[in-house]
């Protein structure tokens, strides 16, 4: 009786749940507000692709690192903590490797440092010690997905502009490759919808284009965040840094 | 002369967070004073020269395999490598908190997240990669740990002086230092490629 009583003050989803998913997307962003995840943020974000798979792999280790952690929280001494952490994460991240080694192996290898990194990544171990140490599995799992999402989101909102901008195409390197504006090259089938070479039609008034090569450096990964970041503060008046 | 070298370009012209944006979090996050860039860099400094030559041995008497167990073990690199970081960054943790409770207190979670700092992971892998001795292994932290220290107190100096002028509301701080961080980044591209010897 007391159980099930228990579980009706606990649905599966109050909106308490749903604030853990849509917080990190907006206000509590783990790259533009907690300012963790920096570094893979910077490397993965010239194509929008590989931005995308990264993505996946990072809201999968941060979900379930946080749900194990969260498990085995109460048997975790405190001085050992980092290391029974760094394992899980370790561990997780194994498996990513492998699963996309077996699934996806041109992607892999573009990425193949950076899925390692993962580990490094700061989101997933900030969150496991901000919020799966002292919370219930089922939140800890939202919360990392949330997280996960967040991180995500930025992540591909920076490599959309660095890859329009500096590459003009959109999902280079996956099947599913959007030509969008540049040079093309009839005689090695490459066609770009806004054909920057054409001398006639409306397709010619964009022959001052060229791509930005700034994009491609990681210094303009900086420059863009810096731009979410205005753009966000601008709107949430209540992040604003006073210090 | 060769340590000297390889110290020089470590800290200059391959400088961690400047040439390959490794260690962006906290050196973003603990960069508002000098005084905690400055406590947070020598933990850094420290962290990185210890657990180089730690992990050069590990990598080279452990895991290859003309080491003691005979056999190619670089599959348990990755987990080996931030175990001893994390205990390395545990003992400093031990440490600070013992001797300096208010930068104990000022730097918070960023360090514990000295070890998921990829500056620290990036120089073990890097040396892997570039198949350093142990010497160099040892010079190579230093230099790194160096480099990663300066990059820190020069950020939060131009933070500490930034606040003085007239930056839109919305850009103060965070976002200022992630423009910031590009145009020191656009500079050190200049010193890339260069060679000492």
């Amino acid at each position: 009786m007391a159980e099930t009583a228990i579980q009706e003050k606990e649905p599966l989803f109050s909106s308490k749940e749903r604030k853990l998913l849509t917080d990190p997307l907006s206000t509590n962003n783990p790259v533009t507000v907690q300012v963790l995840g920096i570094c893979s943020a910077l490397a993965v974000t010239t194509l929008f692709y590989k931005a995308l798979v990264m993505s996946v792999a990072v809201v999968f280790v941060c979900a379930f690192a946080n749900l194990i952690t969260s498990l085995i929280r109460a048997h975790i001494p405190k001085q050992v903590r980092m290391i029974v952490q760094l394992v899980i994460i370790a561990t997780l991240v194994t498996i990513v490797e492998l699963v996309l080694k077996a699934l996806n192996y041109p992607i892999y290898k573009e990425l193949s440092v950076f899925i390692g990194l993962i580990i490094t990544n700061c989101i997933i171990m900030g969150r496991l010690e901000a919020f799966a140490l002292s919370n219930k599995p089922w939140r800890s799992f939202l919360d990392g997905i949330g997280n996960g999402l967040g991180y995500g989101f930025i992540l591909l909102v920076v490599a959309f502009f660095r890859e329009i901008f500096g590459k003009g195409t959109l999902f280079a390197g996956s099947p599913a490759e959007l030509k969008l504006i540049g040079k093309s090259i009839p005689s090695e089938n490459i066609e770009y919808m806004i054909n920057t070479a054409a001398t006639s039609g409306w397709e010619s008034w964009f022959s001052w284009y060229a791509n930005n090569n700034l994009m491609v450096l990681p210094a303009s990964a900086m420059f863009v965040i810096g731009i979410v970041i205005w753009v966000q503060r601008s709107w949430n008046k209540d992040l604003v840094d006073i210090s | 002369m060769d340590f000297i070298n390889l110290f020089l370009k470590a800290a200059f012209v391959e400088n961690m967070v400047l040439a390959y944006f490794l260690g962006m979090c906290s050196y973003l996050a603990v960069s508002k004073t000098i005084k905690t860039a400055f406590g947070l860099g020598l933990a850094v400094i420290f962290v990185l020269a210890i657990t180089m030559p730690v992990n050069w041995i590990i990598n080279e008497w452990l895991l290859a395999d003309t080491g003691i167990f005979g056999t190619d073990l670089t599959f348990l690199r990755f987990i080996l490598f931030i175990a001893v970081i994390a205990s390395m960054v545990q003992l400093v943790e031990m440490i600070v908190e013992k001797f300096s409770p208010s930068l104990y207190n000022s730097l918070g979670i960023f360090l514990p997240l000295i070890t998921v700092n990829c500056a620290i992971l990036g120089g073990s892998l890097f040396m892997v990669s570039r198949e350093y001795n142990l010497g160099d292994s040892i010079a190579f932290g230093l230099g790194s740990g160096f480099g990663w220290f300066l990059a820190i107190i020069a950020i939060a100096a131009i933070r500490e002086k930034i606040r003085y002028s007239n930056v839109p509301p919305a850009l103060r701080g965070l976002g200022m230092a992630f423009i910031l961080t590009g145009l020191m980044g656009i500079a050190f591209m200049a010193l890339m490629g260069i060679k000492l010897d």
